[in-house]
């Protein structure tokens, strides 16, 4: 059988995403929802499939039941494939014992076997924590020409964000010639994004040395890129300046939803010749009830909308009954508020139930100390009680 | 008396009762008419064998088919996409230049399909038409149909009907459940038993039940087996007390579609212990732009509405722009319409484009039907 791929994709989705905190109790990070229908791995999935990559590793690790579900055989973003497709690649037992991924280096490392299989010759390393559309294609076409031995997907951030990332440093022909992880005083404003193309044979070379190395922590970050420079190997910067969002804390998982409801959005989620797919379970669509008021606001099949609905993004099978207020927040699948309740600047987990004249969240301006104001947040499974209420910032993971 | 649903197979007929509703069979079957925002009318019969269990059904199709072969792929969306057996198109099967394989009713329609019905091995065969919006538990049917003993069990409905309700059906005299009499296309009105078109026997029966019948040049399995073997066989009705809708004419075909607009009849309709499931399109979730106005109304994935929307049922992608009001309408599947436009008791077919500063209006309860790509 004929198994050779020009190149495959490995996708690190084992992340806990801690800084998400009740939002990633029960589940891993890339599956986090976004966007009313999407889970955050639908990005990096249907960047794959639209960029012609048809085999794609999801290693996962933390929490993986709704990942694994989600995913299942690949169908929904096209990738049950009779060759290839999506395969979940858990850390697993060996006859020398069993390890768990001991990060992102060594989680690729311990799947160098499943890599072998498709005989490629590039490797694209991808994370399941951003919202960003991106043709991987033109990022290969790219490594090609410059004869690279690893590529790495850069963005220019804000001078003062920029202390947040690995930051990289180019001569003019893209050509990396240095490169810091989260530098205090940044230099540089080029951010890498965390997707890397790499000319297997390099990659497999530097992963079997670093794994050798038993000082080194087994990181693309810390050691890989580092070591690859000091080596002297070509290492190019691709530079792309379309939307890109991490959505790994609350307050930029907050905004990002918002974002898509700003008359001019820089996500296109309607665009057709770039879908992003997604595995939804069949809902008829939804009903917009006859006390309802809705405006700014996005909403998915499934749901019942009698009350009022601003500024949110609602995901399949909400309720919003009749006299319920939701303004300037985020709706996880399922959730249920109450006649009554008022969720506003908030983020409702799945399947939560915000009963009776609860109040969660509370607007900016009626807050003085302005340190005090934030995104509440509801976890996932939970019933705020009725008349109960949840401050503004305050994260609850235990019905209340 | 040992069976499973496995063991039982499923037959739609795609194309009957097109007829009633030319304007929206004129470029499709029975079958694949949209209706509810976002379903196709097979997905109410598909969606209720596949959750009863059922893992063999097939699709007899006469005309017209193309859209129902676009929307059934490889039936994988109603899981029915088997090693063994899971969906088959059955589509007309010319024989030996005799004929060009256009059958005149259900009887030689499953003539043709013999092989493939004798090849399944099922013991029991649930017919069905796919003019209702419906969610049946064939379970609960083919269990009444044994413990009955009955040859054939028939699903009805005890209702007041108008003249239009049964022009094109049959009604049943009943003592107890066991059917008496059947009048076929009587066009009466009152309180009657009327035959959804739902019928449960064993295979075997079947198969030489066409046999028979073919032979002698008969088609019809209302009148040809209901009618002309009620005395011989014995026949049992099966009351159906759920939510359902029967598509005889456009007003009826409006009027259902109106009817999931109460929560209610929705729940009934699409439960999450039974959904009803269909072709997805990987569509965002619908939009509301700022100073939109949406009450009462039923929207699909897909929809971008700046505009107000009133009482009415918006299919996958239909754009509303500003100023534009909305009501009593269904528009179907990327329906756009303009700027500062009124579009009264209207039903679009899909892709339908009406432009700015437009009044289209038609009177209420007498919907008026814009074809399929019209710009207007």
């Amino acid at each position: 059988m004929n198994n050779k791929k020009e190149c495959v994709a490995m996708l690190l989705a084992g992340g806990q995403g801690s800084r998400l905190y009740a939002l990633t109790k029960k589940v891993a990070k890339p599956a986090v929802p976004y966007g009313g229908k999407y889970r955050i791995i639908d990005f990096p999935l249907s960047n794959c499939v639209n960029s012609g990559i048809d085999t794609v590793g999801v290693l996962t690790q933390y929490q993986p039941l709704v990942l694994n579900d989600y995913i299942g055989n690949g169908q929904a973003w096209n990738l049950d494939r009779v060759h290839g497709g999506v395969h979940i690649l858990p850390p697993y037992q060996t006859a020398s014992g069993a390890q768990w991924y001991e990060g992102t280096a060594n989680a690729i490392y311990q799947n160098l076997s499943f890599i072998d299989r498709y005989d490629p010759e590039y490797v694209v390393i991808l994370s399941g924590d951003h919202i960003y559309k991106m043709d991987y294609s033109k990022m290969l076409n790219f490594h090609k020409e410059k004869g690279a031995e690893c590529t790495i997907a850069v963005i220019d951030v804000p001078i003062h964000e920029a202390s947040r990332f690995g930051i990289m440093f180019a001569h003019e022909d893209g050509s990396v010639y240095d490169f810091v992880e989260k530098p205090k005083e940044p230099k540089s404003t080029l951010a890498s994004m965390g997707i890397y193309i790499f000319s297997y044979k390099t990659l497999k070379k530097y992963l079997i040395e670093n794994e050798l190395d038993t000082s080194a922590t087994k990181d693309f970050g810390k050691n890989i890129i580092p070591s690859l420079l000091e080596h002297g190997e070509r290492v190019f910067a691709y530079r792309f300046d379309g939307y890109w969002k991490d959505v790994g804390t609350i307050d930029s998982l907050w905004d990002a939803n918002m974002e898509l409801l700003a008359v001019n959005v820089d996500l296109d989620l309607y665009d057709t010749s770039w879908r992003i797919y997604s595995n939804n379970d069949s809902a008829a669509p939804h009903i917009i009830g006859k006390n309802a008021k809705i405006q700014s606001s996005m909403v998915t099949n499934g749901c019942y909308i009698d009350g009022t609905v601003d500024t949110s993004v609602v995901s399949g099978g909400v309720t919003v009954e009749e006299g319920a207020l939701v303004q300037y927040s985020v709706l996880f699948p399922g959730a249920v508020i109450k006649k009554g309740a008022v969720v506003e600047y908030a983020i409702v987990g799945e399947n939560s139930v915000i009963c009776e004249n609860a109040h969660v969240g509370a607007a900016p301006e009626t807050i003085e100390n302005k340190d005090e104001w934030g995104v509440a947040v509801v976890g996932q499974d939970i019933t705020v009680s009725e008349g109960a209420s949840v401050a503004p910032k305050q994260i609850i993971s235990e019905s209340i | 008396m040992s069976y499973n649903m496995t063991n039982v197979l499923g037959i739609l007929f795609a194309n009957t009762h097109e007829g009633s509703v030319p304007e929206l069979s004129a470029k499709r079957t029975m079958a694949s008419i949209p209706f509810g925002g976002r379903f196709r009318m097979v997905d109410f019969l598909l969606s209720g064998m596949s959750n009863s269990g059922m893992s063999k059904v097939g699709i007899i199709t006469r005309t017209n088919y193309q859209s129902l072969l676009d929307h059934i792929g490889s039936a994988r969306p109603w899981d029915l996409s088997r090693n063994d057996g899971g969906l088959t198109l059955l589509t007309p099967f010319g024989r030996n230049n005799q004929d060009n394989g256009l059958f005149k009713g259900k009887l030689d329609a499953l003539y043709s399909c013999l092989s493939y019905i004798r090849h399944t091995g099922c013991e029991y065969a649930v017919l069905s038409d796919c003019d209702l919006v419906i969610n049946p538990d064939f379970t609960h049917l083919v269990d009444e149909h044994i413990a009955s003993g009955a040859d054939i069990t028939a699903v009805c409905h005890t209702d007041d009907y108008t003249e239009e309700e049964t022009r094109d059906a049959a009604c049943f005299k009943l003592n107890g459940s066991k059917i008496e009499a059947v009048a076929v296309n009587r066009q009466a009105s009152g309180r009657l038993t009327m035959d959804l078109n739902i019928y449960v026997m064993k295979t075997s029966l079947l198969i030489s039940l066409v046999d028979d019948l073919v032979s002698l040049g008969k088609y019809s399995f209302s009148r040809d087996v209901l009618q002309e073997k009620c005395g011989e066989l014995n026949m049992h009705a099966y009351e159906f007390s759920g939510f359902y809708r029967r598509i005889c004419d456009i007003e009826s075909y409006y009027r259902a579609n109106m009817a999931l607009l109460c929560h209610d009849n929705l729940a009934k309709l699409v439960s999450s212990d039974r959904p009803i499931y269909t072709k997805d399109r990987a569509d965002a979730p619908a939009k509301y732009g700022f100073n939109s106005q949406v009450t009462n109304s039923l929207v699909a994935n897909g929809c971008v509405i700046e505009g107000v929307v009133e009482n009415s049922i918006l299919f996958r992608g239909v754009k509303v722009a500003k100023g534009t009001v909305i009501k009593n309408s269904i528009l179907m599947q990327d329906t756009v319409v303009g700027r500062d436009t009124s579009v009264m008791n209207i039903i679009t077919d899909k892709n339908v484009t009406i432009g700015d500063g437009l009044t289209v209006a038609s009177s209420e309860n007498c919907p008026l039907y814009i074809a399929k790509g019209r710009v207007l």
